[in-house]
């Protein structure tokens, strides 16, 4: 218990800033439109692989010689980037196929 | 100096996902919104490339590069690939692969706390989480890929399966905390024992649920993965997989709600509407 309430002083700061950011992405979005729902879920999906920068992060820190170390931060930076790529291309797929159906 | 010029450049990335997903919302600037939300992520990889670092770098940048190749095309060539009426499911993919990769970040952290490096109860609770996390969003969008796909049966539903989900996540919990408070107990069958559960979990969690709820439930997946990418931002201090992750997570579970309302479903209804085994859909 005197571990979690000592966490909890360490860092006040940072649990505000938590709180603001809960608030602030909860707000941005708020007003979207039905039509909008997948291509805004599909940009956020693809704005989550930023899980690859920490694979990045974690495979430059990595000793060359620690090969399980290097295949799990290779693995992880291939699967996020599939995340980010793809998501971003799809998103802009779905955004221009929206864009042809307004103009005809 | 170069450390600050680090920490401004993933801050201006931040920023950029802000506008992004602001302008994503409106369908004026959607188009802007995702490039420029691309943009942001670019910075954000160019820093963690060469920025400053916490540590010694090693670099590697043989194996980074060509992970990020082969990721990077795979991904285009399955953007560009997919049929108009299948992005619902290849949206639900690549979330799955958002989730493996936080796993897998999570993965590597627990090993080194098992060859004995010291960790706090909030580093422990954060990493553990991210581990739990990241395998449900796996497993769970592989389901949902799966339904929407047509590969998986529809009905595919384990007996009792609402009471066998909430007694699974009541049981990770308690795991999580009970380890978190004494580290000394964590050993490789504990790691092992918690990957396997969380992925099942994710399985039996999405597995009950109806085709027709599938983009909800993708949504909400979603802010799964950006809530496990904020945990991993946690653990490596790094800001804007914190803030990022929390922007998705956020407006992942405000875009499920919103989802549902269209369908007129309420989010209880989606996510344990077949509480009891009555399912209401057939």
């Amino acid at each position: 218990m005197d571990a979690i309430i000592s966490w909890i002083g360490e860092n006040i700061l940072f649990i505000y800033l938590l709180i603001f950011a809960i608030y602030l992405g909860t707000e941005i979005i708020g007003k979207v439109p039905v039509v909008l729902h997948t291509p805004l879920m599909s940009g956020a999906n693809a704005i989550s692989g930023v899980v690859v920068i920490g694979g990045i992060i974690l495979v430059r820190l990595t000793p060359s010689d620690d090969y399980f170390g290097l295949l799990i931060g290779f693995l992880g930076i291939t699967f996020a980037t599939i995340n980010v790529a793809g998501g971003f291309a799809v998103t802009q797929r779905m955004l221009s196929m929206f864009n042809k159906k307004k103009k005809s | 100096m170069y450390s600050s010029i680090t920490d401004l450049c993933y801050l201006i990335s931040t920023v950029f996902f802000i506008i992004g997903l602001k302008r994503l919302s409106s369908p004026k600037t959607a188009t802007k919104g995702n490039a420029l939300a691309a943009t942001g992520m670019i910075l954000g990889i160019l820093t963690a490339l060469f920025g400053a670092l916490g540590g010694e770098p090693v670099n590697n940048y043989g194996v980074i590069a060509v992970a990020l190749a082969l990721g990077i095309t795979i991904g285009l060539i399955a953007a560009k690939k997919v049929e108009m009426t299948a992005m619902p499911e290849l949206v639900s993919l690549f979330n799955g692969f958002g989730g493996a990769g936080t796993l897998a970040l999570a993965v590597v952290e627990l090993v080194g706390y098992l060859s004995g490096v010291e960790a706090s109860f909030g580093v422990l609770l954060t990493v553990l989480s991210a581990l739990f996390i990241g395998a449900v969003s796996f497993t769970g969008s592989l389901v949902a890929f799966g339904k929407l796909k047509g590969i998986w049966n529809e009905k595919l539903k384990l007996p009792f399966s609402a009471y066998i989900n909430v007694l699974l996540l009541l049981i990770v919990m308690i795991a999580l905390i009970y380890y978190s408070i004494n580290p000394s107990a964590i050993s490789l069958g504990f790691v092992l024992g918690l990957i396997f559960l969380s992925l099942f979990y994710g399985f039996s969690f999405v597995s009950p649920i109806g085709g027709g709820d599938m983009p909800v439930v993708i949504a909400f997946l979603n802010s799964l993965t950006g809530i496990g990418a904020a945990l991993a931002g946690i653990v490596y201090t790094n800001n804007v997989m914190l803030f990022g992750g929390i922007l998705v997570g956020a407006s992942g579970i405000i875009l499920t709600v919103l989802m549902c309302n269209a369908m007129n479903r309420s989010l209880a209804q989606v996510l344990v509407g077949n509480f009891g085994g009555t399912s209401s859909s057939s």
